[in-house]
């Protein structure tokens, strides 16, 4: 109780007083809210972490109200999500912001990632908040599977089925292992009723939880900046980093214009293109779920087919696994790949700047091989496509420790 | 260096959304596009008839309601009944097929698909091309076959107004021997009691029906979202002050 009246610096009373003496209320508040300094120098790419929270918001609030008039049945499912999309009051709404919202967290966190990979925001001190996000991006790519299942269209059930015979490529325990995730010997309503819990339940507990030791850790080492450089070396008088400014209300009132523009966008699609030309909501999906007719072309969701590119690329089933799971899992060994001296891309040599455009044109090339027919040149191509996915990560120790660096300014550039 | 990352990000980006429309479609053949109005009431109620007349004999549309229907098409609860409700009693039922689809099954070898979804799964040109795209084909059960559809156990219900056609077809024949037909072509046989404009119009109506049907919120949700992005901009403009004022004393 004296800590906290001597921190504040004047007396309290009232219920501020009454709460702090058995909450450590306005002390938490300081710490992670109103003295919590950032540079002052964050530009645009900075606001997709606050992003990611809007989203998940949509997501949890959006869900919300889906799980109260939709039916996790084989039999009635596919017609419960078209009687939320007709009768229920505002259901359409609903649904398309929830439908939008999936594909928007994958842009976000895509985005969020290649921030931290333009500005070395995983290099040390900030590697395990690096990895706490990789958790978080590897419970939302199953929290985004189980949830496409649930609508009960022809592409739910066709793309859980290529996904799920994947894991049936593991020597010895494949097959148990497949029949362990479906419940049963084909995709069924036992699979839909699992997949709704593991939907509603087990990954969004999981993916707040990660989300709340994601930024305690981020606050505890401190936001990384577009220089890359530590901010508390300089303080002043009051042991305030000169070039910080409080979360509140400084980053605060710029994350709420960026909301705003986030929201314009989101909102574009909603409201005049929700399924995203074929994108968001996939054609065959308004088919119902028929296990004797399979679509002529099965394509998984836009934000895993950087990764199903990789996997049809191997003509072999166990090392297309293979490649298919180091490919989402070696991003995160970035901050021990990574052996460069500076963090941010601005003084960084010409190896790593070309690298890393090479990496995005990669990525984006994959993604859009996933969804095209696999035919011989696509399949050339992904081969190709797929070799620069891996280089990128497994080459980088070596040309990161050879590339030449600029020299780091003392203080943040800013620009009023 | 930095600018250009991003501005190849943004571009593959681009690239990438602007892919795969076509993916709807269905067989090799070309589709021509249907041309909907979508807001065009007059063609809608047009659309509604044509398809009570000549498609919920077969087909159910088992998630659209009548009065529903109603409200966008500007029909009056008589109307409703007087006009489109042949098997229905109350407006909030949904469209059911005259046909028993067990009798169907038997009848066709495959149950006619319920329509209500058909349009947005398939694409409104898919089902415009296909409406248009029987021919005379000896050895089918029904007498004809679709370009759009080969195969399909669907009898040309339509043919009283479009007449009857024939398909030509370019055979090629690659190096190794192998066969490719291609579609080249209609060839009118008998003339129906349309011609074909005004059973392109006919056909053009029912898709834009079907269309509707697919998603009934979709004018709606686009009148809104007007509404929404203006608020949006005008909370930006609010926003973007804001930010300003706070942020006047950082150097």
């Amino acid at each position: 109780m004296a800590r906290i009246e001597a921190e504040v610096g004047k007396p309290q009373g009232g219920l501020m007083k009454w709460i702090d003496d058995r909450f450590p209320m306005t002390s938490t508040l300081k710490y992670h809210v109103t003295e919590y300094y950032a540079a002052k120098s964050f530009n645009w790419w900075f606001v997709f972490g606050v992003l990611a929270m809007v989203v998940l918001v949509i997501q949890l609030l959006t869900g919300i109200f889906l799980t109260m008039n939709y039916k996790p049945a084989a039999a009635e499912a596919f017609a419960s999500v078209e009687y939320i999309m007709r009768d229920v009051e505002w259901g359409w709404l609903i649904r398309y912001m929830h439908s939008t919202g999936a594909s928007f967290f994958f842009i976000v966190v895509y985005l969020h990632m290649f921030r931290a990979m333009l500005y070395g925001s995983y290099k040390k001190p900030r590697e395990l908040i690096w990895l706490i996000g990789m958790m978080i991006f590897f419970v939302l790519m199953a929290e985004g599977f189980a949830g496409y299942l649930l609508p009960w269209g022809q592409m739910s059930y066709w793309g859980a089925q290529v996904i799920i015979s994947l894991f049936g490529a593991i020597p010895v325990v494949g097959d148990g292992l497949v029949e362990i995730i479906r419940g049963d010997y084909s995709i069924s309503d036992i699979t839909l009723n699992r997949f709704f819990a593991l939907h509603v339940i087990v990954l969004p507990l999981a993916l707040i939880g990660l989300i709340f030791v994601h930024i305690v850790a981020l606050h505890e080492v401190g936001s990384n900046n577009p220089d890359g450089i530590d901010i508390k070396k300089h303080k002043d008088e009051n042991g305030k980093p000169l070039d910080g400014v409080a979360f509140h209300p400084y980053h605060t009132s710029k994350d709420l214009v960026g909301i705003i523009v986030f929201l314009m966008i989101f909102s574009a699609v909603v409201f005049f293109a929700p399924d995203m030309g074929g994108m968001f909501l996939e054609h065959a999906n308004f088919e119902p779920a028929n296990m004797t007719a399979t679509p002529e072309h099965i394509a998984p969701v836009w934000y895993y087919t950087p990764y199903y590119a990789i996997l049809r690329a191997v003509p072999d089933k166990l090392w297309g696994f293979i490649l298919f799971a180091m490919a989402v899992v070696l991003p995160v060994f970035l901050p021990w790949l990574d052996r460069c001296r500076v963090r941010s891309i601005r003084y960084r040599g010409w190896m790593y700047k070309t690298a890393l455009t090479v990496f995005v044109i990669t990525f984006v090339t994959l993604g859009w091989l996933g969804l095209q027919a696999a035919t011989p040149t696509y399949v050339l191509l992904a081969r190709i496509f797929s070799v620069l996915y891996f280089a990128f990560f497994l080459l980088m120790p070596f040309y990161t420790a050879m590339d030449k660096t600029k020299p780091e300014p003392d203080r943040v550039v800013y620009h009023d | 260096m930095i600018k250009s990352t991003g501005i190849a990000s943004v571009l593959a980006l681009a690239a990438f959304f602007v892919a795969p429309q076509a993916l709807a479609a269905g067989g090799q053949v070309h589709l021509e596009p249907a041309n909907l109005e979508q807001d065009n009431a007059a063609s809608l109620r047009r659309g509604a008839r044509n398809f009570m007349n000549y498609c919920s004999g077969c087909h159910s549309a088992k998630y659209v309601r009548f009065n529903t229907i109603g409200k966008a098409l500007d029909l009056s609860e008589e109307q409703l009944i007087d006009n489109l409700m042949f098997n229905a009693e109350k407006t909030f039922e949904t469209i059911q097929a005259a046909m028993p689809a067990e009798d169907a099954a038997v009848w066709y070898g495959k149950a006619p698909p319920d329509l209500s979804l058909m349009a947005r799964a398939k694409g409104a040109d898919y089902v415009y091309n296909f409406l248009k795209g029987f021919y005379l084909a000896e050895g089918s059960p029904t007498g004809v076959d679709n370009v759009v559809l080969p195969g399909t156990s669907m009898p040309h219900v339509l043919w009283e107004l479009q007449g009857y056609q024939s398909a030509i077809f370019e055979t090629h024949e690659s190096e190794d021997g192998s066969v490719t037909k291609t579609f080249a072509g209609f060839e009118e046989l008998s003339a129906g009691s349309m011609d074909a404009e005004d059973y392109d119009d006919f056909v053009r109506d029912t898709v834009n029906f079907l269309a509707y049907i697919a998603e009934p919120i979709r004018s709606d949700r686009r009148k809104l979202g007007v509404w929404v992005l203006m608020f949006l901009i005008f909370f930006y403009i609010l926003a973007a002050q804001l930010k300003k004022a706070i942020w006047k004393d950082v150097k």
